[in-house]
């Protein structure tokens, strides 16, 4: 009980600590805005690890933090094969492939009215099917290995990437497709140098949607198949045997991989749409 | 000073298509402007000035007559880089420098790397932006700005420059001092100039003719000689003369207006 009382306390105190940074002339600094979050994150693992050895709460139901990091620190190697089966090669080959995909389909849309009445209801159709109904499918063709996974992948991140991309190269206004137009410029003069640019914003907001999918797609598409290595099949198989710190330490990785990956983007996106109001 | 035609329009009508039927944007429009006229066009909207100046540019297709421009069609003459156009907003693409706008014309016309820093410095000095070459348009204020689409607009040699209503969104004293720039600059550059604005003093202080338009169907109410010299102080808009061509113009505005009726 002792425990849940202190759990009680440390809250109401990083609580404090929080809302008196929040105020003070602390909050606009760079320390400032590191440090809020730093603290809500780190009460908020103590609490965890108080309140679940305070009440004997079961590993099965939820382990302790504590043991998840000995867990995360005691399994490294395999957690290191996992992500480079999952992470590595099934979520970012089907990201590449799948933006680059829809990226060219996007430019062929724009291109032709009867693409864009054709192909982007089918787009529409197809983002609409749900993944755990296509990825055993797409296991069944591609086998079990990170092809299939990187299938599943392309099928996920393709419909953001394209209907953004097509909403951005139309995000451009009269005069400036005038001003074009005033100098005999060619189609790809126009789309180099103006509906591109233009369009970047829309792409990058579309590539970082992607990011998270293509997580998700490849670890849930190993639930259907997979190697004997990878996130997912970890996931499904710890579960299956009550390794419930292993599952954590998974998904504690699948959390840092994602972070990093959209963190990635975003600062090309930054370095690409600096122009943009957004961004300046 | 040649006294060749630049630009010669001949009967020129428009008619627009529309939901709630047919708009005629010109009716019977013919006008010449010969080599180094400043015309200025100047009317109320919906009198088709900007929509003549389009015509010219070959952004529209006139419905009826026939308009050529240093003797082609708008078409051709727009592939023989035959004007610059200059629109309201200054419209620089925010993801390029100031330089890097004005080269725009020059990097799709295909020009050598070196040819093209030569023409940016010297337009950008022709405008009284030397230095801010590595500014981004955001950074700058607007009449900065549509100094910049000026200089964008003359980089390239042609010798026509349709200007419509390049200084509406700015305000007065930037505006003067724009109007006395444009002056110098097209008594020494020699370029054929077409000016649209909603301001009388403005086309005055501007034109060596001014075409008064009016709404509904657009057409010419009025063409006035400016009689005033060449060289111009800003305070020539205190004399007798210049305030003489300025009531003209209001006449015929009001001649060929009808609010209300």
């Amino acid at each position: 009980m002792t425990l849940v009382l202190a759990a009680l306390v440390l809250w109401m105190a990083a609580w404090l600590l929080n809302t008196r940074i929040a105020g003070s002339s602390l909050a606009s600094s760079y320390i400032g805005r590191v440090a809020v979050p730093v603290v809500f994150g780190l009460s908020v693992l103590a609490i965890w690890e108080l309140v679940v050895r305070g009440l004997n709460v079961p590993q099965v139901i939820l382990p302790a933090p504590t043991i998840i990091a000995e867990t995360f620190a005691a399994e490294t190697g395999t957690l290191w094969i996992d992500f480079r089966q999952t992470a590595l090669k099934g979520a970012i080959s089907g990201y590449v492939i799948g933006c680059l995909a829809a990226f060219v389909v996007a430019l062929a849309i724009d291109r032709s009215t009867f693409l864009r009445r054709g192909l982007l209801p089918i787009g529409n159709f197809v983002a609409a099917l749900p993944i755990v109904g296509t990825a055993p499918i797409l296991v069944n063709w591609f086998g079990f290995d990170w092809q299939s996974k990187a299938a599943v992948v392309v099928v996920m991140v393709f419909f953001p990437i394209l209907v953004n991309t097509v909403q951005g190269l139309a995000d451009t206004a009269a005069m400036q497709r005038d001003l074009m137009r005033t100098y005999s410029a060619s189609y790809w003069q126009t789309l180099l140098k103006l509906r591109l640019p233009a369009a970047m914003p829309f792409v990058f907001n579309g590539l970082k949607i992607a990011t998270t999918l293509a997580l998700i797609g490849a670890i849930v598409a190993e639930y259907f198949g997979s190697p004997t290595r990878g996130m997912g099949f970890r996931i499904s198989t710890s579960v299956g045997t009550l390794e419930l710190a292993m599952v954590w330490s998974e998904i504690a990785v699948a959390a840092l991989a994602g972070t990093l990956f959209y963190g990635a983007v975003t600062l090309v996106e930054r370095w690409v749409t600096f122009w943009h109001p957004s961004q300046r | 000073m040649s006294q060749a035609a630049a630009i010669e329009a001949k009967n020129l009508d428009l008619t627009f298509e529309t939901g709630d039927g047919a708009i005629q944007a010109l009716r019977d429009v013919t006008l010449e402007m010969r080599k180094g006229e400043f015309v200025s066009f100047i009317g109320p909207s919906g009198c088709g000035k900007t929509t003549f100046l389009r015509v010219v540019a070959g952004l529209e297709t006139p419905t009826g007559g026939e308009v050529r421009v240093n003797g082609m069609s708008p078409d051709e003459a727009r592939r023989d880089r035959a004007y610059g156009y200059v629109f309201q907003e200054a419209g620089l693409y925010p993801w390029r420098t100031i330089a890097g706008n004005v080269r725009l014309p020059l990097e799709i016309m295909g020009y050598s790397r070196s040819e093209m820093a030569d023409r940016v410095n010297r337009v950008l000095e022709l405008v009284e932006l030397s230095g801010f070459e590595n500014k981004h348009p955001w950074q700058l204020s607007g009449g900065m700005q549509q100094r910049a689409s000026i200089a964008r607009a003359l980089a390239f040699d042609a010798d026509i420059l349709l200007m419509d209503e390049p200084f509406g969104a700015l305000d007065e004293i930037v505006r003067d001092h724009l109007n006395e720039q444009l002056l110098g600059l097209w008594e020494h550059t020699g370029k054929t100039i077409g000016f649209v604005t909603h301001s009388i003093p403005e086309a005055v202080y501007l034109s060596t003719r001014i075409v008064v338009m009016s709404p509904r169907p657009g057409r010419i109410a009025d063409v006035i000689d400016n009689p005033l010299p060449r060289t111009r102080p800003l305070d020539i808009r205190d004399t007798p003369e210049f305030l003489e061509v300025a009531q003209r113009i209001r006449k015929g505005l009001r001649a060929g207006h009808s609010y209300g009726d």
